[in-house]
């Protein structure tokens, strides 16, 4: 039986496989966009492993943060650019 | 391309560049040659800080004065010259710094350059990521940052527009007051030549009183509004003006990016460019003295330079004795940014025979023979 | 004082080399293993939901599971700041870790190629689709189309397919003469995969497998909608929920060459025993050569027992390598890149995508150092790894030297500064 912890994605609450990357509480909650490039152009995970820095999102109020390589954590706050 | 010239500036570096532009618009038949790219070498890899600086009279004067030309640039600088106002703000870290605070303040406020005096109070409201306990600060809010290679660009652009031609990727085998030889054997004749060519100008002119000084830099992710002003120890004025084999001072600038660029170590006698990590850690170990929220920002790169460096700290621009003809325009230690437009006027002055704005004498080539 | 690890044999990186180099060191010598990922297994071998029957991987991991050796996970090296030291950063944290011999396993990445709408939102890499699904992505009744060269698109198609992804396309830019040659190789030199591929083609039956394809463009205000593809000049558009396009792999040559190792056309230089141009350091997998899990197997214990001094036991796989080898080299061969691909980017195409550099501002420059002073290319915080390999492509501009850090760290690691917590051993 897979257990499920909540996180924070964008304020909202959402439960997500334990042991699953904050990449991918991103798309089970539905956020297609990580981050916003330079220039304001939408951008999501690419590589997944770390590479490319595309997935970067503020994570526990930490800026800049790969979260295709961050395992999320119960009560993890996940805050992408889109975020009003 | 012509093999004869008015003028060849050896060295596409931001002081060549400058001089290029400048000796153009006088009219001259301008020849610029590099080694390699526009703007590659200390151009490339220092902090593009443009701050009047006044460790002593002379200095003051020519960085005053460059700073009034950088002003007069800023509205035809194109975007990717990231030209920014923002400021030096020099910190005190106890009373006596904070009395060499009060003597700069006066010294600037003498030649009507602004300056503000701030308690610690006040240094701490204009810049909260500073730690506690500081005593105070003075702010230059005139001093400015500009991307380097873009402006050197920029300005041989400039001076192509009136016919200047460039030749990179060649390197000079040797030169004198009226030729440069390069290397694959072209000879370009010139009625006068001008070295800009940094720390590679000692291999061109021998017995030049160039030594490389190494510096390290850092510069991290975007944390925009984390300073707001160029941060510089007051400290600073001793590591680079004095003789030490290694010394790092605090200097973290705000680029318009949002990065933060966090410099500054100064080492004699290293000739390898690798990054060394003993006095990279130095250096940045000082900064988080300062910026204690600077530690757990990401760093991004690393990478050195070399400063060209003369004995007194003060630039040779104008005729070097023993070769007629040959003019210098190198030996800025880290004011290459800053002095590279007066530094083109003064020569540019010298060449057309004109009288200079501020005087030219602290930096001729000849008080090294005196 | 930073946390600080002594280890006769250190190994970076927990991929098959990796893995094969620990397990066969351990026998003679304190062992370290170290991993910027949550656990072992390298990308081929990620761990999560496993490929169906990969019992290779299934043993190796058991077989790690069961050796002595200390595990540094979630551990990035940052800098090598003098022979035997390595900078680590774990948790925002500096770790010091010192070898004697040091064996790099660092693998690849994948290599992409700029297209109009790359850079939308749900465009992958074919790896990066693969280790996104391990990580936990959900696809099932996802339409997913996979694009890009080599047999890594099937086996990723595959892998879709099994966990509920509709599949309705593979296109491979490879000719189709060049694939069934290959195909033809494989069956000289190793039966066992043209099995495999021939299992892929029965899982993925309802899937197109075209060749001499490839993606125009990618549609999609926020996400990627719909991409086209060409295939002799015949162009068309295929709706999709993600594209996964996956253009070869680079090897992730940054530590070796910080370290000095001598490196030719694009890959490590090393000897019979894996040994750099640096003596002490051993190269293994893909950073020697691009070619799968089963060369970097025998490469890496070759590695391992060279560097505890076993050369003995170490030449008893020389001639599989030499195969393997082979093997490799006719699987890049056959899925080279051909030169259309260079014409895919249009005027305002991002190829740095840290730093949003255009296509029309790097075509009129000549060098990647002049790229990256004059437009910031490479700049960014991929350092070059994503816009690096796409230029190198697109312009033959050759890379410069590495500096540290060789990810981005914490300024506090940079500057190696304490850290009064203690390191949780795993």
């Amino acid at each position: 039986m897979d257990e499920v912890i909540p996180v924070n994605v964008n304020g909202r609450a959402v439960e997500v496989p334990a042991g699953c990357t904050a990449a991918v509480a991103l798309a089970i909650a539905g956020v297609d966009l990580a981050r916003l490039s330079v220039s304001g152009t939408p951008r999501g995970p690419m590589c997944g492993m770390g590479i490319c820095f595309e997935c970067c999102a503020t994570l526990d109020g930490r800026p800049h943060q790969r979260t295709c390589q961050a395992v999320c954590h119960p009560g993890m706050e996940i805050r992408t650019d889109a975020d009003a | 391309m012509r093999t004869t010239s008015d003028i060849i500036i050896v060295g596409a570096g931001i002081v060549g560049a400058a001089c290029a532009r400048a000796f153009a618009r006088d009219g001259l038949r301008v020849t610029i040659v590099d080694a390699a790219m526009i703007g590659g070498g200390a151009t490339a890899a220092g902090m593009g800080h443009v701050a009047v600086m006044d460790d002593n009279p002379a200095q003051l004067a020519l960085t005053h004065y460059s700073h009034q030309l950088w002003q007069e640039l800023a509205a035809e600088l194109p975007e990717d010259c990231e030209y920014d106002p923002c400021g030096t703000l020099w910190v005190a870290a106890d009373d006596e710094e904070l009395s060499a605070a009060r003597q700069k303040l006066a010294t600037l406020g003498n030649r009507g350059v602004r300056a503000e005096l701030l308690d610690a109070q006040q240094l701490a409201e204009a810049e909260p990521q500073l730690r506690s306990g500081l005593a105070g600060g003075l702010l230059q809010g005139d001093d400015l940052i500009v991307y380097p290679p873009c402006v050197a660009r920029y300005m041989i652009d400039q001076a192509r527009e009136k016919g200047a031609e460039l030749r990179l990727d060649s390197p000079v085998a040797s030169l004198g007051g009226d030729h440069v030889l390069l290397a694959d054997g072209t000879r370009l004749a010139a009625g006068h030549v001008v070295n800009a060519a940094g720390t590679a100008a000692v291999r061109l002119t021998p017995g030049l009183p160039i030594c490389p000084r190494k510096g390290h830099l850092v510069i991290t992710d975007r944390y925009r509004g984390f300073i707001r002003r160029e941060l510089v120890e007051l400290g600073y004025i001793k590591s680079a003006a004095g003789g030490a084999t290694e010394s790092v001072a605090l200097n973290v600038q705000p680029r318009r990016t949002g990065q933060l660029l966090i410099g500054s170590s100064r080492q004699f006698g290293v000739e390898s460019d690798k990054v060394e990590p003993a006095i990279l850690g130095r250096m940045l170990r000082r900064a988080i003295e300062y910026l204690p929220g600077l530690a757990r920002l990401s760093a991004v790169r690393s990478w050195t330079g070399f400063r060209a460096a003369t004995d007194d700290n003060l630039p040779l621009i104008g005729p070097w004795p023993t070769v007629p003809g040959l003019y210098l325009a190198t030996g800025h230690e880290g004011l290459g940014i800053t002095t590279a437009l007066a530094t083109a006027e003064l020569l540019a002055d010298m060449l057309a025979g004109r009288k200079s704005k501020i005087p030219r004498e602290p930096y001729l080539p000849e008080r090294i023979h005196g | 004082m930073p946390t600080h690890e002594r280890f006769e044999v250190l190994v970076v990186g927990a991929g098959p080399a990796g893995i094969a180099a620990a397990c066969a060191a351990s026998s003679g010598a304190k062992v370290g293993l170290i991993d910027d990922n949550p656990s072992p297994g390298g990308q081929i071998w990620r761990s999560g939901k496993p490929a169906a029957g990969d019992h290779r991987a299934d043993h190796w991991l058991r077989q790690l599971s069961q050796t002595k050796l200390m595990r540094l996970y979630r551990t990035q090296i940052v800098a090598a700041p003098e022979p035997g030291l390595l900078l680590a950063e774990y948790e925002g944290e500096p770790v010091e870790l010192s070898y004697d011999k040091l064996i790099l396993a660092c693998g690849a990445r994948e290599r992409s190629i700029p297209f109009p709408g790359w850079t939308l939102p749900n465009v992958v890499g074919a790896g990066g689709l693969q280790a996104l699904v391990k990580a936990g992505l959900p696809v099932k009744g996802k339409r997913i189309v996979i694009t890009g060269s080599g047999p890594l698109l099937l086996s990723v198609a595959a892998y879709a397919r099994q966990l509920g992804a509709a599949v309705p396309l593979v296109a491979e830019q490879a000719a189709w003469y060049r694939v069934a040659g290959f195909g033809l190789q494989l069956l000289w030199l190793s039966p066992g995969k043209l099995w495999q591929g021939t299992g892929y083609r029965w899982s993925l039956r309802n899937t197109r497998y075209l060749t001499g394809c490839w993606p125009t463009a990618a549609h999609g205000s926020a996400k990627v909608e719909s991409v086209t593809f060409q295939l002799g000049g015949q162009t068309w558009t295929e709706p999709c929920d993600m594209l996964a396009c996956g253009f070869g792999l680079v090897p992730n040559l940054e530590l070796p060459i910080l370290l000095g190792c001598q490196v030719r056309d694009g890959v490590v230089v090393v000897d019979a025993r894996q040994e750099t141009s640096v003596p002490g350091v051993y190269c293994a997998g893909e950073i020697t050569g691009v070619g799968g899990a089963e060369l970097a197997l025998l490469e890496g214990r070759i590695a391992g027992l060279a560097a505890i001094g076993n050369t003995r036991d170490a030449a008893r796989y020389f001639t599989a390598r030499g195969r393997g080898v082979r093997f490799a080299a006719a699987l890049n061969r056959a899925f080279s890149l051909r030169h259309e691909l260079r014409e895919l980017p249009d005027d305002d195409t991002f190829v740095c995508r840290c730093e949003d550099v255009t296509h029309q501002r790097l075509q009129v420059l000549s060098s990647w150092r002049t790229a990256k002073l004059y437009t910031r290319c490479g700049m960014g915080r991929c350092q070059g790894r994503v816009c690096g390999p796409a230029a190198a492509f697109l312009f033959g501009w050759k890379h410069e030297s590495v500096r540290p850090p060789l990810f981005p760290t914490t300024v506090e690691t940079l500057a190696g500064l304490p850290t009064g917590e203690k390191r949780n051993h795993e």
